[in-house]
């Protein structure tokens, strides 16, 4: 053992002397472990908010009875349910803005905690261990989660007002409420909610629902059996955003990897003499590997915590961004704080710990191969090396035709993915072969002596560079690949929002009769060019969460509906009550193409109706849909009056507004202009993008640190190969130059070669992960400015990663150079 | 008593097998000294690894104290190193990270055997005693040679195996270094086994030894 | 006195923040003072038939059956129906969620080789629970205790379900109401504590009950207990034992005791004559002392043996827990099962053990 800590402590004098390979790996790891357990703090934060949410009634609700029709079951239903012997409990559930210290809009839930089913958990309490005098009161518990309270600006104890002027029961923490969510007593949500004798569901123990009970005769009509639970339809329709956020963070992951990768190498070249003297003294292979191993276990540890902490603090400045476009996109309430608990801290830490097993365990496999003597050395090195890089090439091809199986077979999201993976790692992989065949191409025309050595030089360099430089192509590919997407997207997206957002003024309407009078009242103003009612049915289609529009016919549609593909005479036959038009995501889901017929599960019959059309709906999560009014009423009597655009000249609209203010007690949420959602569409989706850019130009800069490293790390080696000719007369300033030119050579290559992987990387992104992820198609587009940006920024990079070594070559000293030959001796 | 007999090895290149040792035999009593000689390629540096169980034998023996070296484990050979043998190179692979002071009690203290007392000796008699807080590459070329001697003598070990420990200094300096690595050799109770291409140096040692194509052309006491 | 347990069921669950008393109080927190709620007086005289509907203003009430039944092969089977009412604040009832009141059930069956229960929970003000005077119908979901001739108590029909049990079984008075205590008004210890409370004892049950899909055709006796009131228990009492029991000669017992934390346990009971007249016991007229224990769910020891004495009227009988693992395991638990006599006299009853 003592053998192992004396060569340990040999090992370690080895950073002293070289700080700068010591930060490099240590950064490579904590860069690496930062960016991935940031991610993953992400992703676990907005999880455990979504299970939070779900299990707000948590261990049971997995089966409830819903109303066949409309929002709410009357609460006699329950009552005769009971009195029938069934084990239902009531819940209502609503939509409440608060007033206060802040504005928000809250989740109220109104819950009758003596018939919860046994062994339930309310927000993570038992309720059997519930203060029920408490809770039900008066003056009741307003139940809130601690981001909810800060949110709102109060403290516990205090009654929140709702916007109509309604007092909450006094506010009381509960530590495991979800974000956004308020749980009270039914008897104050009916009030609140203004719905009294109604609930919005009935609850029943999952072993009840499982004995698969039928309901009365009477009820049979009105209820409902619902099984899915909220929980799933977040997962379900979040995951690829998660699994997006994922992906960048495994990248950074693998970026830094190359990191470490190449600092260990170096280092290990660097210390082949001394694990030989120790190996000479003394020391048997088995202490030599424990002792590096130990040494890589030390970096892991630290790496791992200080990257741990980053990927903490990375993840909670980007937190309220992603929380924010989750709230936009999905309408999901994630907390704008972290709270974590130890596994994740545990498992950041192990992945440090297998990150530098990874990159390391080449190198501790060379240094248990490292021949005892220094004799045929250098050659074998050499031989191995080519060796190598065949093996490269090789499962370059292998890896490329993963990547094509996958496109031509794949059909899911993480196939779409591992191609990805397959392609950006068999670019990476052939680079040095790419790059070698590149100078020697260049090398044919080079005929005067120093241009000769520049090549012949440069092609010397790049076995160390390689992987600097691979490290590099996948950043900046990288870059290009998600900058060209993202712009891509903005661009479609925003002509999409201008086209469909072509009426002044959106309204909804607190219910059906206000929507028919507001409809009637607007009818009879002269300034309104057209009143366009729809209609709405929620439903689910093969599982998934759709929305059922009525409309009137109108050539408002025609001209502004914009239609990705169409039957002849589409909005005809829609009219008619014989065509369906559908969001391009849900077709695809459904496996829907025009003229297929999609049947539609209305009450009392199925429907049948002939796709007509397909339109784009981008960043709708859930199922979209386009009927005739008539025909949804026919089908769904029940079907809501939802929601109002209007058309009117735009110097009428503020005007217009103020009116139905007034005359219908509007508020803002319910009335809004077109400019003000044009606004808010755009600030949700500029947001979306926020943390994918943060952790992109992120995987930039490690790219760019590992490029650094490893030309710094180079250049001490360098002297020796300047060193003669230096001696056979080129000046040192020349030599600097010649160097800088060297590695912006291999830089500007590498960049080059990033600009079309990272289109074919785009065309990857818009052609197979969107179309997986998101359930749409975007048309690839080329930015060349941005382009040009990425190219100048990875010059950028090398140029200075490149300015340090050059630097130090300036700065050295002939007896620096000199002492070169004196160590060849 | 160290004794090598009938030994053979040869390398594998790219033209085929390359024979260097072809049966040497070499016997060393315990205390003496020995001088290997012989022309580049004559299998000296060779045999001296050998010894020291850097390389495996293809036939023959070597014994050490009548026991013998070969079909020992790596680990037990790493051992024998440790404890039996002091090495002083052709290249004098300091360890260049750490200071004079650790690298003169290194393999001592690897060996468990540390002799402040003794390293102090050392240190004091090959000069280093104002050096030992500076670093292998701040040292002259007569100082780095005198530091690996002083290493390898630090755990006073039975044998000291020498690859031309003064192959890069001028006569003076060799022939001071010589000295002082005969002196404290002796003093250390260990034997010596030097290569060295001068007969002048060579002729300083108790016994002489001349390698010729693998094989021991003449021994001299 | 009995069924206070229950009762602390409710107030247990349903005033746990009362002014969080101090654990010296008595079982289940129902020591608490509570002069907000409606006291109970001596010499209010009960009015039937309104008494036997709720009693609105009042803390804690129930209405409480306990059934002795023999099936066709001759064995032993006990059955319970109970609902309590509780009210968590005082002040009138009203409708709707906000009603003060909160309704609990509890169900069990007794077999010689079983003992299954059940419990639910109602609040009050919406329909789902409740009790009418006159016709008689007490109910809580499906299970219902209602009169079937609109006379009174009369005649009644009982039904409850559980998992894996169920009855349904008619029940007829053969005698009167029975007053305990001073004309209805029953002291619980020498402090004042009391409650009003009446029982029919002289029932005769004909019915069916259901175990496991199985349905047993049974006969037998059953006992009515209805009880009211603000503040049952001292703070010093630790629980109770009760007994109601049907004597072979047609007398029926009713006797309890409230073991004190410190010093002799409070007893007291009435004696009914086969033709009904109540006479009341006192504490010294009753010898009672357990014989023999079982170990229930809750780990505890409970005596399931007693030997019960009453000179005054040359009793003397082993009281025997036909069930020895009666524990009702319900939100608070207790102790409530069938038992049968031997000694001076033989008989059935039902045995009833809270604070355990």
């Amino acid at each position: 053992m003592s053998c192992v800590r004396i060569s340990l402590l040999a090992l370690l004098s080895h950073w002293r002397r070289h700080p700068l390979q010591c930060f490099s790996i240590f950064t490579g790891l904590w860069l690496a472990t930062a960016l991935w357990a940031g991610v993953q703090a992400l992703n676990t934060q907005a999880r455990a908010d979504y299970a939070r949410a779900s299990t707000v009634l948590g261990g049971i609700a997995q089966a409830y009875w819903a109303p066949r029709q409309g929002q709410h079951i009357d609460q006699a239903t329950y009552i005769t349910l009971r009195r029938e012997g069934w084990p239902v409990s009531p819940v209502l559930e609503g939509r409440l803005n608060l007033v206060g210290g802040n504005t928000l809009t809250v989740r109220l839930i109104g819950i009758e905690p003596l018939t919860l089913p046994q062994g339930s958990a309310i927000a993570g309490q038992t309720n059997e261990a519930l203060d029920l005098s408490g809770f039900i009161g008066p003056p009741g518990q307003a139940w809130v989660g601690p981001d909810t309270l800060q949110r709102l600006g109060l403290k516990p104890g205090v009654q929140a007002r709702t916007e109509d002027g309604q007092y909450l029961p006094p506010l009381h923490l509960q530590g495991q409420l979800a974000p956004g969510v308020i749980v009270v007593d039914i008897g104050y949500a009916q009030a609140l909610l203004k719905a009294p004798g109604q609930v919005s569901r009935l609850l029943m123990p999952a072993d009840f629902a499982d004995s698969a009970p039928h309901l009365p005769v009477n009820l049979a009509d009105t209820l409902q059996l619902q099984t899915s639970s909220d929980a799933q339809d977040l997962q379900r329709l979040t995951e690829s955003f998660h699994l997006n956020l994922s992906a960048l963070g495994l990248l950074a992951f693998l970026v830094g990897l190359f990191i470490v990768h190449a600092a260990i190498g170096l280092a290990l070249e660097q210390r082949r003499s001394l694990l030989r003297t120790l190996r000479a003294c003394g020391v048997s292979l088995a202490e030599l590997i424990s002792a590096l191993a130990l040494e890589l276990g030390l970096f892991a540890v630290l790496g791992g915590l200080a990257g741990v902490f980053s990927g903490y603090l990375l993840a909670a400045v980007l937190l309220n961004d992603v929380a924010a476009s989750l709230r936009g996109l999905y309408g999901v309430q994630v907390a704008g704080q972290l709270s974590l608990s130890p596994s994740w801290w545990l498992t950041g830490l192990s992945i440090s710990l297998l990150g530098a097993l990874l990159a390391g365990a080449n190198s501790l496999l060379r240094a248990a191969r490292l021949p005892l003597l220094a004799l045929a050395q250098p050659h074998a090195w050499r031989a191995a090396h080519s060796l190598w890089q065949r093996r490269q090439v090789l499962l370059a091809v292998v890896l490329t035709l993963l990547a094509l199986a996958c496109w031509q077979f794949g059909d899911s999201l993480r196939i779409g993915f591992v191609m990805i993976t397959a392609l950006l790692l068999a670019a990476a992989l052939l680079l040095p072969a790419v790059l070698d065949a590149a100078l020697a191409l260049l090398g044919r025309y080079c005929h005067r002596p120093l241009a000769q050595w520049f090549i012949a030089d440069s092609r010397q360099q790049l076995p160390a560079l390689a992987l600097a430089l691979m490290a590099l192509l996948l950043a900046l590919s990288a870059s290009v690949g998600v900058g060209s997407m993202t712009e891509g997207f903005r661009k479609t997206f925003m002509g999409w929002l201008d086209q469909r957002l072509a009426a002044e003024l959106y309204l909804s309407p607190r219910d059906t009769a206000q929507a028919q009078a507001i409809n009637d009242w607007l009818k009879a103003q002269p300034q309104v060019d057209a009143v366009l009612p729809r209609w709405r049915v929620d439903l689910r289609l093969q599982g998934w969460p759709a929305q059922l529009f009525g409309i009137i016919d109108h050539p408002y549609y025609r001209q502004h509906w914009a239609l990705l593909e169409q039957q002849e005479d589409a909005w005809r036959q829609l009219a008619n009550g014989q065509g369906v038009m559908l969001s391009e995501q849900l077709a695809r889901h459904l496996h829907l193409n025009l003229g297929d017929r999609l049947s539609l599960p209305a009450p009392t019959a199925t429907a049948n109706l002939r796709v007509v059309g397909i339109y784009a709906d981008y960043g709708n999560p859930k199922g979209h849909l386009l009927v005739s009014v008539d025909w949804l009423q026919r089908y769904w009597p029940e079907a809501n009056f939802y929601a109002l655009s209007i058309r009117l000249p735009a110097q009428q609209v503020s005007t217009l507004m103020a009116q139905l203010q007034q005359q219908f007690a509007l508020n803002n949420d319910q009335l809004t202009d077109q400019a003000s959602l044009k606004r808010w569409s755009r600030e949700v989706f500029e947001r979306t993008f926020v943390a994918t850019a943060a952790l992109n130009s992120l995987t930039l800069a490690v790219a760019g640190v590992a490029l650094f490293i490893s030309l710094l790390t180079l250049g001490q080696s360098r002297l020796g190969q300047l060193a003669p000719l230096w001696a056979l007369g080129v000046e040192r300033r020349t030599l600097a130059w010649l160097n800088l030119g060297q590695t912006l050579m291999l830089a500007g290559l590498t960049v080059l070669l990033a600009i079309p992987l990272g289109l074919l990387l785009a065309g990857c992104l818009v052609a197979v992960v969107n179309v997986q992820a998101f359930g749409w198609r975007l048309p690839l587009q080329v930015f060349p400015l941005q382009l040009l940006q990425l190219v100048l920024l990875g010059l950028m990079t090398s140029l200075l990663a490149a300015a340090a070594p050059l630097w130090q070559l300036l700065r050295s000293q002939p007896a620096d150079l000199l002492r070169q030959f004196a160590d060849e001796a | 008593m160290l004794s090598v007999e009938n030994l053979y090895k040869s390398f594998i290149t790219a033209q085929g097998s390359l024979p260097v040792l072809r049966g040497v035999d070499l016997h060393l009593p315990n205390g003496t000294s020995m001088a290997l000689m012989g022309e580049s390629g004559s299998g000296k540096s060779t045999l001296l690894h050998l010894i020291a169980g850097l390389e495996r034998a293809d036939s023959g023996h070597i014994l050490v104290d009548g026991t013998p070296l070969q079909g020992r484990h790596e680990a037990e050979l790493a051992r024998w190193r440790r404890l039996g043998i002091g090495l002083v190179f052709q290249q004098y692979n300091l360890i260049g990270s750490l200071d004079v002071a650790a690298n003169l009690a290194f393999q001592a203290r690897l060996a468990e055997r540390h002799d402040p007392a003794w390293v102090a000796y050392l240190a004091e008699h090959l000069g280093l005693s104002p050096l030992l807080q500076r670093y292998p590459e701040q040292l002259s070329g007569g100082q780095q040679q005198r530091l690996a001697i002083g290493r390898a003598l630090a755990a006073r070990p039975s044998l000291v195996l020498a690859d031309e420990p003064t192959g890069s200094l001028d006569e003076a300096s060799s022939d001071t270094v010589l000295e002082l690595l005969l002196r404290l050799v002796g003093e250390a109770g260990s034997s010596l086994l030097m290569v060295t291409h001068s007969p002048r140096l060579a002729a300083r040692l108790s016994r002489q030894c001349y390698l010729h194509l693998g094989r021991v052309q003449s021994q001299a006491a | 006195m009995k069924r206070n347990v229950q009762i602390i069921a409710c107030a247990l669950l349903l005033s746990g923040c009362d002014n969080a008393p101090p654990a010296s109080e008595g079982f289940a927190g129902l020591g608490q003072d509570a002069t907000t709620y409606t006291p109970v007086l001596r010499g209010q005289a009960l009015r039937f038939p309104a008494d036997h509907g709720a009693h609105v203003g009042y803390r804690i009430e129930w209405w409480y059956v306990t059934a002795n039944l023999i099936d066709e092969q001759g064995h032993d089977w006990g059955v319970q129906w109970t609902l309590f009412r509780s009210a968590l604040h005082p002040g009138a009832e009203t409708q709707g969620w906000s009603s003060p009141t909160v309704w609990l059930g509890h169900a069990a069956l007794s077999s010689p080789s079983s003992h299954q229960y059940s419990q639910t929970f109602a609040r009050g003000g919406i329909g789902q629970a409740g009790v009418e005077a006159q016709p008689f119908r007490a109910w809580i979901d499906n299970w219902s205790l209602a009169s079937t001739s609109g006379q009174g108590l009369d005649q009644l029909q009982m039904h409850a379900t559980g998992k894996g049990f169920s009855y349904q079984l008619q029940l007829t008075s053969q005698g009167p109401l029975v007053l305990h205590g001073d004309y209805g008004y029953s002291e619980k210890s020498g402090q004042g504590q009391a409650s009003y409370y009446y029982s029919q004892p002289f029932y005769r049950v004909s019915g069916e009950v259901e175990r496991h899909g199985q349905r047993y055709p049974v006969t037998g006796r059953a006992w009515l207990d209805r009880e009211w009131s603000s503040q049952p228990l001292s703070s010093t009492q630790q629980g109770w034992d009760w007994f109601s029991l049907h004597l072979e000669n047609g007398a029926k017992l009713m006797l309890f005791q409230v073991r004190q934390r410190d010093g002799q346990p409070y007893r007291a009971g009435t004696w009914i004559s086969p033709d009904g007249r109540a006479e009341a016991l006192r504490n010294e007229q009753i010898q009672l002392a357990p014989q023999a224990w079982t170990r229930q769910d809750n780990g505890r020891q409970l005596p399931t043996r007693w030997r019960l004495q009453v000179a005054a009227h040359n009793l003397d009988v082993q009281v025997e827990a036909l069930q020895p693992h009666a524990w009702m395991g319900t939100t608070v638990a207790y102790w409530e099962g069938p038992v049968q006599l031997q000694g001076s006299s033989t008989g059935r009853g039902y045995l009833e053990m809270t604070g355990y």
